[in-house]
């Protein structure tokens, strides 16, 4: 049985990634979590500097999800590739670092100092971060913006490229476009869904940035639409995610077109949640009798591709 | 300070049994001997009350005791549950029987102290829950110890024959008076410094409300002892895996940064953490 997917050139052995932001560095999990088992984890996003991001309180429960606002807390990329990526990579991990930028030259930059580092598999890029005002999603939400963000690294990096989508936007399946057109080697989609929860006693919001990403099971009906509607509209591979909580949500974005996975709220939930995504995704398989994962990979049976076999 | 959390265990615990201790407090019994077996006092351990994707997310709980078989190993955990929102509510209505996930045990436990400096422990509400195995670690090593102990009211002092059992002096205060000192608890915590010799060393331990905690090491600090705090953050993973349960502290540089409360702490030195309230 082959579980193997393609991301542009960079061979997973899974398609199940650590979701950026819901995996700490993925050193935090070393000792609970066996980092080579997984197909990647794209570790927290990363600017050239280090952030504080924003005040506690930064999550709030909702049904079946959760609201954050961290505010990209992070050690800047320096210390990561010093103090980090050294023991992800002796772990056997594949490494996919999520950079940030304020403006098209600090995604360059960021990009260019990991392009030299020791055991980076690839890049995203973040610029669909709904909770900081400057740069991320004022990229995002720009048609323009995506594709310069994205040919700006384009130009510093042979990496594989990945930028992740907002769900925040009219037409999602526009942006992949651009970052297709820009040279990405893969979108990922979908960051969370700006959100608000409000304490009607108080009359104060329930975080401290007032706004919030939501996530969770909540949302993955709608991802899995997105993840649908990028398919039908580009070639490059498609990383879901949102709201995955068990290996038969994992297949339901394989098979509305996504070649990978990525799970992030639900390692809060239960962090021993990998080897029993793999279990699943193998039974699957089995009962299935399909080989290798990725030709699971688009194989929507919508009603008309059923007209269209019953009348052949 | 570490900032790899420590290996992890998660069962599908049992509910051993489930005593109230009043119309909001509940003392929950788990069946599980992994974690009790390695769990040190101040540590941690995040429960699923629901099996389903609502409520999603874990809560943390101190470990409250450690259950002992006959043979005298380790068997289970209790928590001291308060029942505040949805999870609390379904913790305090758990039924024997019915399985618990539960993951620990986690996060950074107290540093136990040695005669001759006393422990002083100081807990306010369902804070009183990271005391009970502390105060037995402190009677293993003859530390001479005291619990400094609020509620509202004498109905929510709760465990005060255990602590007495182990020979702890207890100095108790309630917010109505009906037992112990009418008023908040660092009063007499306050009184009891403003006397003690400058020599006989003291480690002050506090766990309970924000503003308790800060008011406990303000005084720590005025009277120039150390405190080490155990603080209650909103927590989303209790792994260091989502930057949730932050707090402000002033790190060697002198500048404040977010420490993950998870895996730094969830005990921390009172003396840098900034109090901004």
């Amino acid at each position: 049985m082959d579980l193997s997917v393609q991301i542009g050139s960079l061979r997973l052995k899974n398609p199940l990634i650590a979701a950026s932001g819901c995996f700490g560095y993925g050193v935090e999990y070393a000792d609970t979590v066996d980092l080579s088992l997984l197909g990647g984890i794209a570790v927290k996003g990363l600017f050239l500097a280090e952030r504080e991001g924003h005040p506690p309180p930064r999550i709030v429960e909702t049904p079946a999800g959760m609201l954050n606002a961290i505010g990209l807390q992070g050690i800047g990329v320096h210390r990561f590739i010093d103090e980090k990526l050294p023991e992800l990579r002796a772990r056997g991990a594949t490494v996919i670092v999520n950079i940030c930028g304020t403006t098209i030259d600090e995604y360059a930059e960021v990009a260019r100092i990991l392009s030299d580092a020791d055991g980076v598999a690839a890049l995203e890029l973040n610029i669909s971060c709904p909770n900081i005002k400057e740069g991320g999603i004022t990229f995002g939400c720009s048609l323009t913006g995506t594709f310069d963000v994205v040919s700006a690294v384009r130009q510093v990096t042979r990496l594989p490229i990945i930028p992740k989508l907002t769900p925040n936007v009219t037409d999602v399946a526009s942006f992949a476009r651009a970052s297709e057109e820009a040279g990405a080697d893969a979108v990922s989609l979908v960051n969370t869904f700006l959100a608000m929860v409000i304490d009607v006693e108080t009359r104060q919001p329930k975080i401290s940035n007032v706004l919030g990403g939501l996530s969770g099971p909540a949302i993955r009906p709608i991802a899995v639409r997105m993840v649908y509607e990028c398919h039908e509209t580009v070639k490059i591979p498609i990383l879901g995610m949102g709201g995955i909580a068990d290996a038969r949500d994992a297949l339901e974005f394989m098979i509305a077109g996504a070649s990978a996975v990525q799970v992030g709220t639900a390692n809060f939930v239960d962090p021993l949640i990998w080897p029993k995504l793999l279990d699943g995704l193998s039974d699957y398989m089995k009962r299935h009798q399909i080989a290798r994962i990725r030709d699971l990979v688009g194989t929507l049976d919508t009603p008309k591709t059923v007209a269209e076999k019953s009348s052949t | 300070m570490q900032y790899t959390a420590a290996m992890a265990i998660d069962i599908a615990a049992a509910v051993i049994a489930n005593r109230p201790l009043s119309n909001d407090y509940n003392v929950l019994s788990l069946a599980a001997p992994e974690i009790a077996g390695i769990a040190s006092p101040g540590q941690f351990v995040m429960l699923k009350a629901s099996r389903r994707h609502d409520p999603l997310l874990r809560r943390p709980f101190s470990v409250f005791e450690v259950l002992r078989d006959r043979r005298g190993e380790p068997s289970g955990i209790t928590i001291l549950n308060k029942r505040v929102g949805v999870s609390t509510g379904l913790l305090y209505e758990a039924q024997a029987g019915q399985h618990v996930d539960c993951l620990g045990p986690l996060g950074h436990p107290f540093l136990a102290v040695d005669p001759p400096t006393e422990a002083w422990m100081v807990a306010g509400g369902v804070g009183l829950a990271p005391f009970a195995l502390l105060a037995q670690l402190l009677r293993e090593r003859d530390v001479t110890s005291v619990l400094f102990y609020g509620a509202r009211n004498a109905r929510e002092l709760f465990y005060l024959d255990f602590f007495q059992g182990l020979g702890v002096e207890l100095v108790l205060t309630t917010e109505d008076g009906s037992r112990g000192e009418r008023g908040r608890v660092v009063a007499p915590l306050e009184r009891r410094l403003a006397v003690r010799p400058r020599d006989a060393a003291v480690m002050i331990y506090a766990c309970g409300p924000e503003g308790m905690l800060a008011a406990t090491a303000k005084t720590a600090a005025r009277h120039q002892r150390p405190c080490q705090v155990s603080v209650e953050r909103i927590m989303g993973c209790g792994l260091g895996g989502c930057y949730s349960c932050v707090v402000p502290m002033r790190g060697d540089d002198g500048r404040k940064h977010h420490v993950r409360s998870c895996i730094s702490g969830p005990v921390l030195p009172a003396d840098q953490i900034v109090w901004d309230f």
